[in-house]
């Protein structure tokens, strides 16, 4: 089992360090159904309650079929994924996609947003899927009006948020909007794949400030993949997906 | 309602296409519907154009054949039947009324009928209609002519106009009974079958303007004039079929039977219903050729649609993506997919309807006209719902093959797609 290296910053995941994880991998193997596919095998992997992890990896480690399982997208074809307690390796798949909707929020790399739809709707789409998200979206008053609380305060202004198509947007407004809508509803876990990967310097410390300062607001747990290194400033965790994850690459080549 | 809303609005991003295809469907609706009500128009219109009459009689020839020239002015007589025989056979105690008809001259393109008083007393057309008159009455002297509708409105007549009467059956006739002017007595209300066409004469005035004439050409240095031919006996030599009631159904065959054995002559008796049902199974075949191609066109405009849903799949699969992200299982895009291309059938069939409907009630006064076909423009029968139906169907089924894919596809990506 990987033990966190440092003391979690999080005061409430420092109170109850016998906690169990909020997600763990144990002995688990995948491989892509084609032929030339992708393989990936996690021995042990755990992450708690409330920590920012920062997972790295170089580009073909891995990071996205691990994300793919964790978010119950994939099926492992053996060991055992546990969220939240619950074990999401012996979900039917349709269980699957409604504990994903219930409890995860997930951040691309790029084109987050569908185009064609709205700036609220993109924002709005995970409670169609997500009836408890969808309550507590609504607690405060309505979904809309925390939809637009969540983009006030992730730094997009009114004009933005009443934008009838998402595609005119910047890149870095586009992962704002994206934050928003994986943080509406506050589930449990924030996912986010190389979120910061197309923005520079300033903007991806910007992106990742606001990003933290949300999810702790939320009280979310976070996991983010990237290359880069650097970025661990921030995170509670680094941790490299080398040291738990082996892949087929090497036997591939 | 953001699910709905959004594939809504991802067709919208594709509206281009989206249009193209639902055009393409709609033209396809419009063609196959249009075969339809063309093949009913036709046949009701051929039904439509006699009723009441128990059988027709003429020279032998083909029963389809007799009826066509006889009640559809489609094609010529070969042959006659002498007044001697006609005037024999209606005096047989089952026959109720008998109307005669003398084809083979024509006005400006439309058919001249000599016939009887009694044609516009027994004829009947759609259900028992009689004819009637918009204006003016039956003819009552020797050059008067009766006017069916469409020639009066066509040639703008009305009545005491004076017309010329041409030889022949042709638009065009360089032969005209130009010594012999009728006069218009009277027009006819519309019927919707080829009695709106038809200049009607009596059966004296036939014989009166070829009593100077032999073999289809005026006899050289014989010329009788309007005033002097009124003096002439004028009984006719023969007429080319005629229309008969019977007091009794019963009867129908047992006459039909003396007629068609009639020893002084080669006849015919046909029952009008019988050898409209022989002319159906003729061009029965004709029309299911046409059925066949025009349900290929709508296999084409379907093959058309899942292509164009086939083709954007690649670049949507970032939308399915995020789609599957929040939660959506391929379930949902299975059915976006499918409820994609069902909207598209279905906007198809509504718009090729309404073009279809547009149409018919555009050009319906024009093929009237010029073919003497009268399209209803009735709502869609059992029969044409059930087809659109099944087009609605074939749009559903041609899309499963999309959306099958998609659903494979967001399957095997999962989350993340690999370009």
């Amino acid at each position: 089992m990987i033990v966190p290296e440092h003391v979690p910053v999080s005061p409430l995941a420092a109170a109850s360090p016998k906690r169990p994880p909020l997600a763990a991998f144990s002995e688990v193997s995948y491989a892509w159904p084609r032929a030339e596919g992708f393989s990936l095998r996690v021995e042990d992997f755990a992450i708690s309650q409330y920590e920012k992890l920062l997972l790295v990896g170089p580009s073909g480690s891995g990071k996205s079929t691990f994300l793919s399982l964790l978010c119950g997208i994939v099926q492992p074809q053996a060991g055992r994924i546990s969220v939240l307690e619950q074990d999401v390796s012996e979900m039917s798949g349709a269980k699957r996609d409604r504990f994903r909707a219930e409890h995860f929020g997930i951040i691309f790399q790029l084109f987050n947003l569908l185009p064609y739809g709205s700036v609220l709707d993109n924002v709005l789409l995970p409670l169609s899927f997500a009836n408890l998200r969808r309550a507590r979206a609504g607690e405060a008053g309505s979904p809309e009006s925390e939809a637009r609380r969540l983009m006030s305060r992730l730094g997009l202004d009114d004009e933005i948020q009443r934008r009838r198509s998402a595609s005119d947007l910047s890149v870095g407004q586009q992962q704002r909007v994206a934050a928003a809508r994986a943080l509406i509803g506050r589930p449990e876990i924030i996912v986010a794949d190389e979120p910061t990967s197309a923005l520079d310097r300033d903007r991806q410390t910007a992106f990742l400030d606001l990003l933290f300062e949300e999810v702790e607001e939320a009280g979310a747990t976070l996991i983010m993949v990237s290359h880069d290194q650097t970025l661990a400033a921030g995170f509670d965790r680094m941790l490299n997906l080398s040291e738990v994850a082996f892949n087929s690459e090497a036997r591939r080549r | 309602m953001i699910i709905p809303r959004l594939a809504l609005q991802s067709l919208w991003s594709r509206r281009i296409t989206a249009m193209l295809t639902v055009f393409a469907i709609a033209v396809s609706v419009m063609l196959f519907l249009g075969v339809e009500k063309v093949r009913t128009g036709a046949r009701a219109s051929f039904a439509n154009t006699i009723s009441g009459t128990d059988l027709i009689i003429g020279a032998r020839t083909g029963a389809i054949q007799l009826l066509l020239y006889s009640v559809f002015r489609i094609g010529n007589a070969t042959n006659n039947i002498t007044w001697t025989s006609y005037s024999e056979i209606v005096k047989r105690p089952e026959i109720a009324w008998a109307v005669p008809l003398s084809l083979g001259d024509s006005h400006r393109g439309f058919r001249v009928l000599g016939t009887t008083g009694d044609y516009f007393k027994h004829y009947r057309f759609r259900r028992h209609q009689a004819l009637t008159f918009t204006s003016g009455k039956p003819f009552g002297d020797l050059f008067d002519a009766v006017l069916g509708a469409d020639v009066a409105s066509a040639l703008g007549y009305k009545p005491g106009d004076r017309i010329i009467i041409a030889h022949g059956a042709g638009a065009v006739s360089f032969m005209r009974h130009d010594d012999k002017p009728f006069f218009v007595s009277g027009i006819l209300a519309k019927t919707g079958t080829p009695i709106d066409r038809t200049v009607h004469v009596s059966l004296e005035a036939i014989e009166a303007i070829h009593v100077d004439w032999r073999g289809g050409a005026r006899i050289p240095g014989v010329s009788i004039g309007a005033e002097e031919v009124r003096r002439v006996a004028l009984k006719p030599r023969a007429v080319t079929a005629a229309l008969i009631g019977l007091k009794s159904k019963l009867a129908i065959f047992k006459l039909q039977r003396f007629i068609n054995e009639y020893r002084h002559e080669p006849l015919l008796a046909i029952l009008p219903g019988v050898a409209l049902q022989e002319l159906w199974q003729l061009v029965g075949q004709a029309e299911i050729a046409l059925g066949a191609v025009s349900a290929m066109v709508v296999l084409t405009a379907l093959i058309g649609m899942v292509t164009m849903i086939l083709s954007t799949l690649n670049e949507r699969r970032r939308e399915m993506a995020i789609l599957r992200s929040v939660g959506a299982g391929p379930g949902t895009i299975l059915g976006l997919l499918l409820s994609e291309a069902l909207l598209l059938t279905i906007g198809g069939v509504v718009f090729g309807c309404l073009a279809l409907y547009a149409t018919l009630f555009a050009i319906r006064g024009y093929i009237d006209a010029e073919f003497g076909l009268y399209l209803a423009v009735d709502p869609p029968s059992m029969r044409e719902w059930g087809t659109l139906l099944i087009i609605v169907f074939g749009g559903l089924i041609a899309g499963l093959l999309p959306a099958l894919r998609a659903y494979r596809l967001s399957l095997a990506d999962g989350m993340l797609v690999r370009n």
